[in-house]
């Protein structure tokens, strides 16, 4: 294998597990930005997995290659709705942000699977038929060494991931809005003297959270697994809150924090294709991706600080 | 609106998010069409309707006791410790191993030595993210989540390539540990209809009962305490930050390390293949919340918990019921015990009480516009 063919393949692997890593991670920006802090991510997930196969079952013959893409807005709206839960539990209710996330994990799974039996009659559902494949971008492909390596046979839903991480930047920073929901997140009651409505604000973090998460969830289900399970999401909502804090909670650093677990995952995966990898005893391949994280954390940030208020519940005064 | 003491409220209120919890539960039954009195009778009279029942129970409930310790002494110090799956794994293995590798020990050496070996093995697990916070701040969430996958791995690489095959059945399964490593107590099990009840119930009584005094009556615990309150306060009033960091991960680590030696010396007898985290760690974690981290809380936490879980099987197999609405329960109750604010709006305290402040229940103090009950716990 030349060196072009190793660097595309480990970059379409790295794409491919990071994406549903990027989407969540940046709701969890969003979320936590807006003082709500989010556990309840892999929750979200798995509810936008669950939501996302059964459309995908149902609709792949109507939609076509179409079936994903919509598949994704499907699980987007499913894991907004399921965040609301979350959001009224914390923001209205005054409950403990971790308490009220660690209920969505916990609620998650067993409705997935219950709703499954409850419409299939069985513990997991069939594979989709519709599912992302890789594809190339037209023209960019063409491109010598560039193209092969990020373009062709690429995956399309992380581009979408990238752009928009990077749309979410530019949202979160540049922004009033943006403005508005980072000041409920580090100081509720200078934004409420403001006249920013917090409750607002926050509900606008969660919601989009949920909405993020649940296309998380939507892409590793029709990327990755193919169906729905009770093992299907297990563990990639905490990657991406790990990813979130990496990234200091900011969409960026989220987003390349997420690419770099992707990475890391996907040399273990990939590795005894590689030269040289496929020498090392698979045991170290397979803590690699979770020690060096360890190691960059240690080595390069140091200490990462979470918004001023998040976490804190913020009851307006009468 | 109830007129009711404070004390009545504390008491009220979580069981009615029991009850809320469990009309959660009947309704998506109802809508699925199935019967939920058939539902929650087969429930009860299997968890708890004959010896066995019970002692499954029991046997159930006590790994959870310590993983939830665990997870509350991490809790108190500031710290969300979701490591307790990895190390009550790493006590787990560790345990197991010192007894297969030991069979013509004494048991009164054996058995201690396993024990304090499987917390030790948890608590140097914890100890690590523990050093790493105190030592660079590195967030524990981080290193604990990694840490759950290192361990998994690891573990599964030190049994079927470091371990002796003399020590294993086959390459995922070892070998039954010999009775004088075993906490199994044969008049004890006989007794539960031959259940799998086992000595680890009353080394987790102990554990509660060491929790509550290490965390109320001793200095380490009141420290832990006022650093997860206010980290700079406890620091200008003199206490080490950074002890307190490492001592309270060490302890939390080897509570959730005891959990994993219960179960392997207690309830399998044996140690074999995970391929995902550990359930009594996460389980730990609802059953702490659950029990609002006291003592007392945690352990009747555990035992509704294990009451659900054990008699979910029997609901599944008696009334045809899936499973799954057990733990949709036990999220619903952790939901309603979350919201509780609201709940207590249904009451109204008596004004004649002074230990209890009213605003902090009814939200009515203009003075404190936010509340930090939420994000310290």
């Amino acid at each position: 294998m030349n060196l072009v063919g190793i660097l595309s393949l480990l970059v379409s692997s790295t794409f491919v597990y990071s994406t549903p890593l990027v989407f969540t991670a940046l709701g969890g920006v969003y979320s936590e930005n807006s003082g709500i802090t989010n556990v309840g991510l892999e929750g979200i997930m798995t509810m936008g997995a669950f939501s996302s196969v059964v459309f995908n079952l149902t609709f792949a013959s109507t939609f076509g290659k179409l079936t994903p893409w919509l598949g994704l807005l499907v699980g987007g709206v499913v894991g907004l709705l399921f965040s609301l839960l979350h959001a009224v539990a914390t923001i209205n209710f005054h409950a403990d942000h971790v308490i009220s996330g660690t209920v969505l994990n916990l609620m998650a799974p067993p409705l997935g699977v219950f709703l499954v039996k409850a419409i299939y009659d069985k513990g997991q559902t069939e594979n989709i038929t519709q599912s992302f494949g890789y594809f190339s971008f037209p023209g960019l492909a063409d491109i010598p060494v560039i193209g092969p390596i990020l373009f062709k046979n690429t995956s399309a839903p992380a581009w979408v991931a990238i752009i928009v991480s990077i749309i979410l930047w530019w949202v979160l920073y540049k922004t009033r809005f943006g403005l508005r929901l980072r000041a409920c997140g580090e100081n509720p009651q200078a934004a409420d003297t403001m006249g920013v409505n917090v409750y607002g604000m926050r509900y606008a973090g969660v919601l989009i959270s949920g909405f993020l998460g649940g296309i998380g969830g939507a892409v590793f289900a029709q990327a990755i697994s193919g169906n729905f399970s009770i093992s299907t999401i297990v563990g990639q909502g905490f990657m991406a809150l790990a990813a979130m804090i990496f990234g200091k909670w900011n969409p960026i650093g989220a987003m390349l924090a997420s690419l770099f677990f992707g990475f890391a995952q996907s040399i273990s995966i990939i590795g005894n294709q590689l030269p040289f990898f496929n020498h090392i005893p698979s045991v170290y391949m397979q803590i690699a991706p979770y020690v060096i994280t360890i190691v960059i954390l240690v080595l390069f940030f140091g200490k990462s600080v979470a918004p001023a208020a998040d976490g804190q519940n913020y009851i307006k005064s009468k | 609106m109830l007129k009711v003491t404070p004390k009545t409220k504390k008491i009220l209120v979580p069981l009615i998010s029991i009850f809320a919890g469990f009309l959660v539960g009947a309704l998506i039954m109802l809508i699925w069409s199935y019967n939920p009195f058939e539902a929650y009778s087969s429930m009860f009279s299997s968890a708890l309707g004959n010896m066995n029942g019970i002692g499954e129970t029991i046997r159930e409930a006590t790994p959870l006791i310590f993983t939830a310790i665990g997870f509350a002494i991490a809790s108190s110090a500031g710290f969300f410790n979701i490591g307790l799956p990895g190390q009550a794994q790493a006590g787990w293995l560790t345990s197991i191993w010192i007894v297969l590798a030991n069979p013509n020990m004494p048991k009164v050496i054996l058995l201690p030595l396993a024990v304090i070996a499987g917390a030790l093995a948890g608590a140097v697990v914890a100890g690590v993210a523990g050093w790493l916070r105190a030592q660079f701040g590195t967030n524990e969430v981080i290193t604990t989540i990694m840490l759950n996958y290192i361990v998994l791995y690891s573990c599964q690489y030190l049994m079927q390539q470091v371990m002796s095959s003399k020590l294993r059945i086959d390459t995922d399964t070892t070998k039954t540990i010999t009775a004088n490593g075993s906490l199994k107590i044969d008049w004890l099990s006989s007794m539960f209809g031959d259940s799998r009840i086992n000595a680890g119930i009353f080394l987790a009584l102990i554990g509660v009962f060491i929790y509550w005094y290490l965390m109320k009556k001793t200095t380490t615990g009141f420290e832990i305490r006022s650093v997860g309150a206010n980290p700079y306060a406890s620091r200008y009033a003199g206490m080490s930050t950074k002890k307190n960091i490492i001592y309270s991960m060490l302890l939390s680590g080897g509570f959730a390390g005891l959990g994993g030696v219960v179960q392997g010396l207690g309830t399998y007898q044996n140690y074999f293949t995970q391929t995902t985290s550990l359930d009594i760690g996460w389980d730990g974690l609802s059953v702490a919340l659950l029990g609002g981290g006291t003592a007392i809380g945690i352990l009747l936490a555990a035992i509704l918990f294990s009451i659900l879980k054990i008699g979910g099987l029997g609901m599944q197999t008696i009334a045809g019921i899936p499973y799954e609405i057990v733990s949709i329960v036990i999220a619903a109750i952790i939901f309603f015990v979350a919201i509780q604010y609201v709940i207590g709006l249904l009451f109204k305290t008596r004004k004649a009480s002074v230990e209890e402040p009213e605003q902090k229940t009814d939200g009515t103090n203009t003075a404190n516009t936010t509340s930090t009950e939420g994000g310290q716990r």
